[in-house]
């Protein structure tokens, strides 16, 4: 336990200090991006990695979290910083709305269907116009203003390390989070769900109230990542939540090992950052992009965490030692 | 037009790219009813069809072969280079991953998706090219419908299709050994069956099919782009399970449900959100029958 903790401390040190060494705002503005692909492969390893429900249509929660900030502060005037939960509460109720209907299927019908509310979800952003700006989109959302002692109000603007900080330590926070919970009496049944469902059901964990919970909060995780990229933007637009966002996620969370917290950091990191590292390539870029991704597969089946049994989570943890 | 005629004519537009959609499903179910893999890179493989009939068609247009001959080149070109593409992909994305975690196959799949997507945007450009139609303009008007010979060809290749895979799955030895693999692969590999040959002709045949229907839809809607793949391919996967995966018959009537439904709901409701009421029909049918409309089987895995 010690051991990881520091790990973590160590990680979370070089993430914060690397501004300082490093200013250059495209660097960082990579590393945002990469950092938003993390926090959204955090929620989705709840949801894909923990419970075993495969899930297609992550991206419209991240919608759903910019959209509601983008609203808020547009209509209602409401700043960043309160409308941030609002956005997150949103999401994870629309996850638990999803998921009362869509978890009477199971396996791939869940896919197909997760996958069919994505794109309802966005076709929907996109046709609203009345209210979303259609396929424009939102324009002009504020950024966020931050009061610091000795720096008067600091608005964010169009600036790179603030996003930067706010990025990082939420994604350190919510790892941290998705560690707890992944230890607890949630995070084991959750396991048990994916692992064997009927079994678990036996056992008296209530397998309908759990799914719904993992939706709700990989929902909640998703919208706190879309009204912070909504609030960078300052214009959001439907086809930034396409199908092909929901599928980056997934392989994020399968290349990092289904159900490792560290793995879906690193690999969201890794994958987030490789299109920006094959930028001199330029239009062979999604090639290699496509490429790399079979060939990390190929040569890690497990992906780059997993270990291949059947609950990683439970090995070294609290209750197997 | 009177209310009837127009229903007749969305009708027989619905039917029109319900077959195409068929005609895609089906190579989404056979890989499905086999190796229990949703291969993504499918939509790739019709686009990738559609580009090599019409670089045949670009080729021997101005030679002055007659119409007939120039679609039997398009159509044997297409269905061989995708056959060949399919197997090729079986090979190498799949093949390696079989026994592996359910999600490892699928996860290459999309990467196999990527790759060729942006490979085909690299060999024929970016933006929407001209599919020539070499077929003669005639047209029929029965009862203030018209039907073009065009459509006429979608539905009698896509039917004629539908019914000799039947007939190949039904009642030759290739199809029982193919439906001998979709039941058990581990107990034919043990039986002496080459379960390796035979999965590789599922992908050659899928894709084939896959590559008729992108020529019958560059021929039909005369323009073809690198990314039609990606919404075409998942409608197309969408009827499959409408069907019920893995289910051949299932898929094409899942292909022209959905054909009609998006012709009719674009002709009725609105063109705009055509593809909504694609997905929200999707939505309620597994909701009501969680398996589709033909499927039997309940699929037990995450």
């Amino acid at each position: 336990m010690n051991r990881r903790l520091l790990r973590w401390g160590v990680a979370a040190a070089a993430a914060l200090l690397w501004p300082l060494l490093q200013p250059n705002p495209y660097h960082l503005d990579v590393l945002t991006t990469a950092c938003l692909y993390a926090l959204l492969a955090l929620g989705l390893n709840l949801i894909v990695g923990l419970t075993g429900l495969l899930h297609l249509g992550y991206a419209a929660f991240f919608a759903i979290g910019a959209y509601t900030y983008g609203l808020l502060n547009l209509h209602a005037g409401w700043p960043f910083w309160v409308g941030w939960l609002p956005a997150a509460a949103v999401s994870g109720l629309c996850g638990v709305a999803l998921g009362v209907p869509a978890l009477r299927v199971r396996g791939d019908y869940l896919a197909i269907v997760t996958l069919g509310f994505g794109e309802i979800v966005r076709i929907a952003f996109t046709n609203l116009e009345q209210w979303t700006g259609g396929p424009n989109g939102l324009l002009g959302i504020a950024h966020p203003r931050l009061w610091l002692p000795g720096h008067g109000v600091l608005d964010f603007g169009v600036s790179s390390a603030p996003y930067y900080y706010l990025v990082v330590l939420t994604t350190l926070a919510t790892a941290g989070a998705c560690v707890r919970l992944s230890y607890s009496r949630v995070g084991r049944a959750w396991i048990a769900i994916r692992d064997d469902e009927i079994a678990a059901a036996c056992m008296g964990v209530p397998v309908l109230q759990l799914k719904l919970a993992a939706q709700a909060c990989g929902g909640a995780i998703a919208g706190l990542a879309g009204a912070i990229f909504a609030a960078k933007q300052g214009t959001i637009t439907p086809d930034s939540f396409d199908f092909v966002l929901s599928v980056m996620v997934l392989s994020m969370v399968v290349l990092g090992g289904l159900g490792s917290i560290r793995g879906a950091v690193l690999s969201a990191l890794v994958l987030g950052s490789l299109p920006e590292f094959l930028r001199g390539f330029e239009q062979y870029r999604m090639l290699l992009f496509g490429l790399s991704m079979i060939i990390i597969i190929r040569l890690r089946p497990q992906g780059l965490f997993g270990r291949g049994g059947r609950a990683p989570m439970l090995r070294d943890g609290p209750t197997a030692a | 037009m009177t209310p009837l005629q127009l229903f007749l004519q969305q009708l027989a537009n619905g039917l029109t790219l319900g077959a195409i959609y068929a005609l895609i499903a089906l190579g989404y179910t056979m890989v499905y009813g086999v190796i229990q893999l949703i291969n993504f890179a499918h939509g790739e493989i019709f686009v990738l069809g559609a580009y090599a009939a019409l670089t045949v068609v670009l080729t021997l247009g101005g030679t002055g072969v007659s119409w007939g001959v120039l679609l039997a080149a398009c159509a044997v070109a297409a269905m061989g280079w995708c056959a060949v593409i399919g197997v090729a992909i079986e090979r190498v994305a799949y093949r390696p991953l079989r026994g592996a975690p359910r999600l490892n196959p699928f996860i290459t799949a999309i990467g196999m998706s990527f790759f060729l997507q942006n490979a085909i945007m690299l060999v024929y450009g970016a933006t929407d090219r001209q599919f020539p139609n070499p077929l003669p303009l005639l047209r029929w008007e029965t009862g203030g419908v018209t039907i073009t010979l065009m459509q006429v060809l979608v539905w009698v290749s896509s039917a004629a299709l539908m019914v000799g895979l039947q007939w190949l799955v039904m009642a030759t030895r290739l199809g029982k050994a193919m439906r001998a693999t979709a039941q058990d692969l581990t107990a034919c590999a043990l039986l002496g069956l080459p379960v390796n040959r035979i999965i590789a002709v599922t992908f050659a045949i899928g894709s084939a099919l896959a590559a008729i229907g992108g020529l019958l839809f560059g021929l039909s809607y005369g323009t073809i782009n690198f990314h039609d793949g990606y919404l075409i391919g998942l409608k197309a996967f969408t009827a499959a399970v409408l069907g019920g995966i893995g289910n051949i018959p299932g898929a094409m009537i899942g292909g022209l449900v959905l054909g009609l439904l998006e012709g009719l709901g674009a002709g009725y409701l609105s063109a705009q959100w055509k593809n909504v009421f694609a997905f929200v029909v999707l939505v309620l049918i597994l909701l009501c029958k969680p398996t589709g409309l033909l499927g039997e089987r309940v699929a037990e895995r995450a």
